[in-house]
């Protein structure tokens, strides 16, 4: 496949490695943001052609892992509901709530379906005049423009019977928590190439400059992987503090025009929860004036009981790249895809499930001899 | 949440609206219907990089091969000085 | 800012959830929870010497005979997928299932249950395709049933087909007898079944459609036998795809199965598919396709014999047995990289992460 195939190309990558182990002089902790960066890391090994100097941890990056257990609720009801279709990315059927997940309410009847596009979710609408058609709108930056095209569409259209439940979160503003933490270990940045495209890079240039860490906007393939990281660790070797773009075959400075005055005219800015890090202000998306009716949040008013919480659960720690999913307690004991305690365990890309089914199952933490209950 | 995957533009439909704009892409031999409306510069035979049924990007095909010009680069630096040091 | 006292992020978490009450879709998938389900309910109430084997099919004595008996259930939808239909499926799928315990496919039995309300032309489509394939695999359909339930209480057609064979290898073929030193072989590309079927279901278009890869893998098995190829292990490719079987394998044997995902071949448009799916075609279902273990000496031989054979020209050796890790299945991507290959837990989802 063209643009795919080529930057998978093993001599290829074992050149950038060569030339990463030839630059490398110390340690370096590096910190790649999103989740389609962690999956192709983790599939195609690529930490093993890296020296042991650079250690890379995986960063919150997963809208499906860091989506508040509230709204997880919130779609369950709705979905529930005999007059309605809820619609959604599959990556969010199996993430679990306070008691269900939707796809637990799917096997109980409800009419929950899986969607490739908020497109299809409008269609249906269209087609099914007598539901109300909800389209659970996930994702971080990269997903604003595809969710806002579908709510400005259902306008012109004049479709009453559509909503979206919003959980749309955006990056600069979790690496600026991060980075504000005291625990923050991390030195240098990949940053997510495909909000890039949308959003570009202006928005990082502050952020190193401010907390001197390089940013690199990287791409996706092992080959992108492996340039952005040798970008990076040549900024830290030579120590420089600055935003580099690795992906320019996809990313321009000022990102996308029209993608950004569609989600401007659409969205506004807001304060987000992230599930294992807390509120963050201004680090999210809102639907906006005459918008706001398409809002599902609205349109069904929730009177759930608070959501419960599990104190074995570290994915605030791991989100932050601070212990990695191996560390924790709970890990391939009691917390399993099967059985997941916590969204980085269901999402295809959390850190946690990436570790469980590429095998680092090794339990660090666990005593030797269980004899008992183990405390923590 | 980042799957965007990079298609060719093989046939394009104008809607009374950009934001209807949609096209015909090809990827590696299956064909989708694609929202055009953030890429209005796609045109048929370019490249663009597509993301839950929209392009989000035309594709630069000269910084595509950017990465690979410089891995020439190092390889003639290589045989230049010999064995690469493991 | 925040300090050890006072920590800048709330951590929560949700309530652990655990599907034991009901079934879901996932138990059907062919991963962990199916297998789950076969362990906890089914072989605890059946136990018995030929079902702990968990094969494909169960190799029986009668009289001195070596008799392999398998059933299989069909409820693919659509029922008219590129490349076949239920009916082929039907056919074929069991008659792979004896042939995976090296034995000659000879008698099917076939139970339909049709949803009130289904076209009679559906019907005879596919009935008729059951015909041929059984034709072309020289097997006879010698008793069967029909019952009708209400309109949505099926999927058009289920059906459900029950096979006999005759052993025709001297040597127990099954998981029992994979061992270290094996070279694993596939016997030709994958994922052609499953993109086939999504094509349908997700109205993927394509320049030149992907058909399912639904055949009779007899002749290549057969050809095996009488060249005399210490055959081990035989099995089919079907849902849950490559990393499925192999998992079971290993995981039945304590083994570890090593493959190299350079030399693992997956057409170009079934890649593209997958790609746009955001599917690994290691997880992704086969229906004429199986995987062979034959000792490393003879891995060759047995590749030339079955290049030969029509179902079975893309042979190619994918892998081999190790003694450790054990129940572990390790590729090593084209980049050089080692990673785990695990077994699905459930449905593998489209995903735009």
């Amino acid at each position: 496949m063209k643009f795919v195939s080529e930057y998978r190309d093993p001599k290829a990558a074992e050149r950038l490695a060569a030339a990463i182990r030839q630059k490398v002089t110390r340690p370096w902790t590096i910190m790649e943001i999103c989740g389609g960066q962690t999956h192709t890391i983790v599939k195609s090994g690529l930490e093993d052609l890296l020296p042991k100097e650079i250690t890379l941890v995986h960063g919150p990056g997963c809208p499906v892992c860091v989506t508040p257990i509230e709204l997880i609720d919130k779609a369950v009801a709705i979905a529930k509901r005999p007059d309605a279709i809820f619609c959604s990315f599959g990556d969010m059927l199996r993430v679990p709530g306070s008691s269900k997940s939707l796809f637990d309410v799917k096997a109980e009847g409800a009419d929950v379906r899986i969607v490739y596009s908020p497109l299809d979710a409008l269609k249906l609408a269209k087609q099914n005049p007598e539901k109300q058609v909800v389209f659970f709108a996930v994702g971080f930056e990269t997903t604003a423009p595809a969710n806002a095209m579908a709510v400005w569409q259902a306008d012109h259209d004049g479709v009453e019977n559509f909503s979206i439940l919003v959980s749309h979160v955006l990056v600069p503003p979790a690496m600026e928590a991060l980075l504000s933490s005291n625990n923050c270990v991390v030195r240098g940045f990949l940053a997510a190439g495909h909000v890039c495209t949308v959003m570009g890079f202006e928005e990082y240039l502050p952020i190193a400059e401010k907390y001197k860490v390089p940013i690199v906007v990287t791409g996706f393939e092992p080959l992108d992987l492996l340039e952005g990281i040798h970008m990076a660790v040549n900024q830290l070797e030579e120590g420089r503090h600055e935003v580099e773009n690795q992906y320019t075959r996809a990313v321009r400075r000022e990102g996308n025009r029209p993608a950004q005055k569609t989600i401007s005219e659409v969205f506004e800015v807001s304060p987000r929860q992230w599930r294992g890090l807390g509120e963050i202000p201004a680090s999210g998306f809102q639907l906006s004036g005459r918008f706001q009716k398409y809002d599902a949040n609205r349109r069904f008013p929730f009177s759930g009981e608070p959501a419960r919480e599990s104190p074995e659960c570290i994915s605030g720690l791991i989100l932050q790249g601070l212990k990695k999913p191996h560390e924790c307690a709970a890990f391939g004991v009691k917390c399993t895809p099967e059985n997941p305690l916590g969204a980085p365990m269901v999402s295809s890309e959390g850190a946690c499930a990436a570790y469980y089914h590429y095998g680092r199952r090794q339990n660090t933490s666990v005593q030797p001899e269980l004899s008992g209950p183990s405390s923590r | 949440m980042c799957l965007a995957v990079p298609g060719k533009v093989v046939e394009i439909t104008d809607g009374d609206d950009p934001a209807f704009r949609r096209g015909k892409v090809d990827f590696g031999g299956i064909r989708k219907e694609v929202s055009l409306a953030y890429t209005p510069e796609a045109e048929v035979g370019k490249y663009v990089l597509v993301h839950v049924g929209f392009a989000i990007s035309v594709i630069d095909e000269e910084e595509a091969q950017r990465v690979f010009e410089y891995l020439k680069q190092m390889g003639n630096l290589e045989e230049e000085l010999g064995e690469v040091r493991q | 800012m925040a300090d050890a006292k006072t920590p800048a992020f709330n951590l929560s978490c949700p309530v652990p959830r655990v599907a034991d009450d009901r079934i879901v879709l996932a138990h059907g998938g062919g991963g962990r929870l199916t297998h789950q389900l076969i362990e906890k309910i089914f072989i605890p109430a059946f136990a018995n010497d030929a079902l702990e084997q968990r094969h494909d099919g169960a190799v029986v004595s009668l009289n001195g005979a070596r008799l392999a008996f398998t059933t299989d259930s069909f409820v693919v939808r659509p029922l008219i997928f590129p490349g076949g239909n239920i009916g082929d499926l039907a056919i074929n799928g069991t008659v792979n299932d004896l042939a995976m315990c090296g034995a000659r496919p000879l008698y099917l039995s076939a139970g339909f249950i049709l949803e009130e309300g289904l076209e009679m032309e559906t019907l005879r489509t596919v009935v008729n395709s059951m015909h041929e394939a059984a034709a072309k695999a020289n097997v006879k359909l010698v008793t069967g049933d029909t019952k009708v339930v209400d309109k949505g209480k099926g999927d058009g057609i289920f059906v459900n087909t029950s096979g006999i064979g005759i052993v025709e290898s001297s040597f127990d073929i099954g998981p029992q007898s994979a061992q270290p030193g094996d070279a694993v072989i596939i016997s030709g590309d994958l994922g052609r079944h499953g993109i086939a079927i999504l094509s349908v279901r997700e109205g993927l278009e394509f320049e030149s459609p992907i058909l399912s890869d639904c055949a009779n893998v007899w002749p290549s098995v057969e050809a095996l036998l009488k060249a005399g190829i210490e055959v081990h292990c035989l099995r089919d490719l079907t849902r849950g795809g490559l990393a499925t079987t192999l998992n079971e394998i290993a995981a039945d044997r304590n083994v570890c199965i090593k493959l190299e995902e350079a030399l693992i071949p997956v057409d170009e448009v079934v890649q593209g598919a997958c790609e746009i799916l955001g599917l690994d075609p290691l997880y992704v279902a086969n229906e004429g396709r199986f995987a062979a273990f034959v000792p490393a000496a003879q891995a060759d031989a047995a590749l030339e014999i079955m290049k030969k054979v029509e179902v079975s020209q893309g042979a190619v050796q994918v892998g081999r047995v190790e003694e450790t890790p054990g129940r572990t299945v390790i590729l090593q991507s084209r980049i050089g990289g080692n990673r785990v290959v695990d077994m699905l837990s459930g449905e593998q989802l489209p995903r735009i992460c």
